[in-house]
């Protein structure tokens, strides 16, 4: 039990407290910013991790553009103030023994396969990710970043035309 | 570092699924039914980034994943508010309950 690896368990930790946090809190503000927390969490393990890129992606991505999206949509349709309507007991109970059973299974199942994981290093070098990124040849990802970049072109394009306020005709 | 077994880094990311999962079917807020997602989708993350580390360190496929897994869920959840603000305009409440003009 060294430095390393305590510093695993108590992000663990956090990202499963804040977490269950996120979608027990009774308040939807409350609940937006334990999610921020646990994303953080996650940023956190992909650091511990040494996949600096995916970390530092992930704050600029969820951190500071998809919870922001969050927080805005909420002040525009919530009163965010108001608690929320508290399940029934009895859906609290189905889907608590529903993701208890599937939880318990999987993990048994992952448990279970024993993963031979090497020991050669790993290091992830951020020039390597932009040659592979774009390069033409067997392994290079230049199809599935075109693919994407047009995702979000379309995603831009739909959302505005999805949100924009229709004028009505003047009589 | 490799004194974490890839199974506990798998124990986070199953758990933190189906907390997702459980925020999916208690809620009726649209909004928190899409936090919901999102924890779903980190979770995912978390496993490719884990099983490109531990089981294949020479070559870098979970990352261009998981990169690419973000910039869909930044899609996704872009054009899920704009049809969650469109839905509070016509009908005053984002809750799933109350969304039942597409029915039958």
């Amino acid at each position: 039990m060294n430095s390393s690896s305590i510093i695993f368990y108590i992000i663990a930790a956090f990202i499963l407290s804040t977490g269950v946090l996120a979608v027990t809190t009774g308040k939807i503000f409350r609940s937006a910013i334990w999610l921020l927390f646990s994303l953080m969490g996650i940023a956190a393990l992909y650091f511990w991790m040494q996949v600096e890129f995916i970390a530092a992606v992930q704050i600029i991505i969820y951190v500071g553009g998809i919870i922001v999206l969050i927080i805005f949509s909420i002040f525009l349709t919530q009163k965010s103030g108001e608690e929320m309507p508290k399940p029934t007991l009895k859906k609290t109970i189905s889907s608590l023994l529903a993701i208890g059973f599937g939880f318990a299974f999987t993990y048994l199942l992952i448990y279970q396969y024993g993963f031979n994981s090497g020991n050669a290093p790993f290091e992830l070098k951020i020039a390597d990710i932009g040659m592979q990124m774009l390069s033409t040849t067997e392994h290079g990802f230049i199809l599935p970043f075109e693919v994407i970049s047009i995702l979000l072109l379309a995603a831009l394009i739909g959302s505005i035309v999805i949100a924009m306020k229709v004028k009505q005709p003047e009589k | 570092m490799n004194e974490i077994p890839l199974s506990h880094i798998l124990f986070i990311s199953t758990a933190l699924f189906f907390i997702g999962m459980y925020g999916f079917f208690t809620r009726r807020n649209m909004i928190t039914i899409l936090m919901s997602i999102e924890l779903i989708l980190n979770s995912v993350n978390i496993n490719f980034v884990a099983f490109n580390k531990y089981l294949f360190p020479q070559n870098l496929d979970g990352v261009f994943f998981t990169i690419f897994i973000i910039s869909i869920a930044a899609a996704e959840a872009a054009v899920a508010i704009a049809i969650i603000i469109n839905l509070y305009r016509s009908l005053h409440s984002v809750d799933v309950n109350e969304t039942s003009e597409l029915k039958f």
